[in-house]
């Protein structure tokens, strides 16, 4: 199993990559965060001195903020529009066809896939690094590290949600809506939208931290904000009941673990649920 | 080779194959023939692993969802319609030479022989090929593998006639070195008789018939043709010119060679235009 597995696993992940590479999604979605990081630099984002912020720390906040609106929706549309486009165009029941194992073509698409979804995101921020470099402005690495952490989290986040939908609906149309609504609920569920009706309408503060902590927008976009606000003071009080159960560091962590496990676990059940179903 | 029983499959409520039973022996050619949703596709995917079913189906005594790469090595599939791979030939080319252990050369041979040149579309993406380019490149992946079983979806029906002469040559060699089994899938009999020694009818999901058929017809054999036309007429000459005919000096007599699993295709193009053929000769060469 294992063999099969190795030897499969490679040339499915190469496919993946090379058809990503052709496919029009990556194309908009690369032009999109190298975009936005040109942008930043254009509009003279360094040399502000916003809130505090100045040189790349400002524009790697603004470039956080904006990713964590687009990524996480980029990624589930376009991922299932591919998947489950080529399942119906008859590209599965070719591909399938030939030798290889569902395990290597399972794993070999997702890791393909997710070199190919984290890898712009994070070329345009090390692009932004060096060219801080050479405008000899300071690079924060620290921020740098997590950033790049929290953007690699959050993508498997996503991805394994979206292989899992791919998996599930049998159809283009479908996995489209659901990928929509997926990112809608979770949107709906970050605290500036309904986390604050619930709070106005004198919910448990319990139950809205609890709701919070469980969305992984929610969590990633916290976790950006302490780098910048440690205390977390836009939070207000429930910044206290997140500090009181995970301490600053503890909540670092859990910010990355978090959403990187709901990927994972949504990954091995499409695994499971791919394997076990029709393939196409 | 290939053992079915009590297959059967279906999706929600509705039954697509119902209770299937069939024992196909090495070395033989099958037409799986029948209307469309008669269950040709659905069965196709079952033996190649794709769908979950009830019943058995056994590939030289495999499952092949248990024993999918080990079975799957032994098949070679060739879809009715290409599906639209962005990669390139020759992406396309190495992804199935590394999964199937085969070296590139020979796939490329076989491509050579179909008349595609395989250097020239190397670097053009699958998707961008002619509908016959993209056969001829799914024919040669299928073929320049050492199968034991080959799956063809209406296969000769993108290719022109000098491209299908040369994959009924390809079929014989391949299928006289040893005893390959061929399950040809087919709306028409008549496009696939000449290439099979048994028919498998199946209609509303069941075998419907299930017959063998004299096996007279070579794969490589040849027919000499000879054609007298009443008078010049630019459509038939242009059909028989591409059927690799050619004419006298007044565009009134055609002669040449097809290829003798052709003979019904051929003779089906002629009757379009009967009312200008004086006279027809096809003679076994």
């Amino acid at each position: 199993m294992f063999n099969n597995l190795k030897h499969s696993l490679k040339p499915a992940l190469r496919l993946e990559m090379t058809e990503s590479l052709r496919a029009r999604w990556f194309m908009l979605y690369a032009l999109v965060f190298g975009g936005i990081v040109a942008l930043l630099f254009a509009f003279g984002l360094t040399e502000s001195r916003i809130l505090g912020f100045i040189g790349l720390s400002r524009l790697l906040v603004t470039y956080i903020q904006l990713v964590m609106a687009i990524l996480p929706v980029f990624v589930l549309i376009s991922t299932v529009r591919s998947i489950a486009g080529d399942r119906e165009a008859g590209v599965f029941e070719y591909l399938l066809s030939l030798p290889v194992s569902l395990a290597g073509w399972f794993w070999g698409k997702f890791i393909g896939r997710y070199l190919m979804v984290f890898a712009p995101v994070f070329v345009a921020m090390l692009g932004a690094a060096l060219w801080a470099l050479v405008a000899d402005i300071e690079v924060p690495w620290t921020m740098f590290l997590y950033y790049t952490g929290l953007l690699a989290s959050l993508s498997l986040c996503f991805l394994g949600i979206a292989m899992l939908i791919s998996v599930l609906a049998r159809s283009t149309d479908i996995a489209q809506g659901m990928a929509f609504l997926v990112w809608l609920f979770l949107l709906l569920f970050l605290d500036l939208i309904l986390l604050g009706v619930l709070i106005q309408e004198q919910v448990p503060s319990e139950i809205a931290i609890a709701i919070a902590l469980f969305n992984p927008l929610q969590t990633f976009r916290t976790a950006a904000l302490m780098l910048f606000d440690p205390q977390l003071i836009v939070l207000g009080p429930a910044a206290f009941v997140l500090f009181d159960l995970f301490g600053t560091l503890g909540y670092k962590v859990f910010a990355l673990v978090y959403p990187t496990t709901i990927g994972l676990v949504c990954a091995f059940l499409a695994y499971r649920s791919f394997r076990r179903g029709d393939l196409l | 080779m290939i053992e079915l029983k009590q297959l059967s499959k279906q999706f929600r409520k509705t039954p697509v194959l119902n209770d299937i039973n069939l024992a196909v022996a090495d070395g033989e050619r099958i037409a799986l023939i029948g209307s469309n949703g008669a269950g040709k596709t659905t069965l196709i995917r079952c033996l190649l692993g794709e769908y979950v079913h009830d019943g058995t189906v056994l590939i030289q005594g495999l499952d092949p969802r248990v024993e999918r790469a080990h079975v799957l090595r032994e098949i070679g599939f060739v879809p009715q319609l290409p599906p639209p791979l962005r990669m390139s030939v020759g992406e396309l080319l190495r992804f199935t030479s590394e999964l199937t252990a085969t070296p590139e050369g020979q796939m490329t041979t076989i491509a050579d022989r179909l008349g595609l040149d395989m250097a020239r579309v190397r670097s053009t993406p699958f998707s961008k090929l002619s509908g016959g380019q993209k056969q001829k490149v799914l024919i040669a992946l299928a073929l320049g593998r050492q199968c034991s079983l080959l799956i063809l979806d209406e296969p000769a029906a993108n290719l022109d006639p000098e491209a299908r002469h040369a994959f009924f040559d390809l079929l014989a060699e391949q299928t006289t070195d040893r005893p390959i089994t061929l399950l040809i899938s087919s709306h028409r009999l008549d496009e696939v008789a000449p290439l099979v020694n048994r028919v498998v009818e199946m209609d509303m999901g069941r075998i419907v018939l299930d017959d063998r058929v004299a096996d007279s017809v070579s794969l490589d054999g040849k027919l000499a043709v000879r054609i007298v036309l009443s008078r010049a007429e630019p459509a038939i000459a242009k059909a028989l010119g591409q059927w690799g005919l050619v004419a006298d000096d007044a565009s009134i007599v055609w002669a040449g060679q097809i290829a003798s699993p052709d003979r019904l295709r051929f003779i089906g193009m002629l009757s379009r235009y009967i009312g200008v053929v004086k006279s027809a000769s096809i003679e076994e060469s």
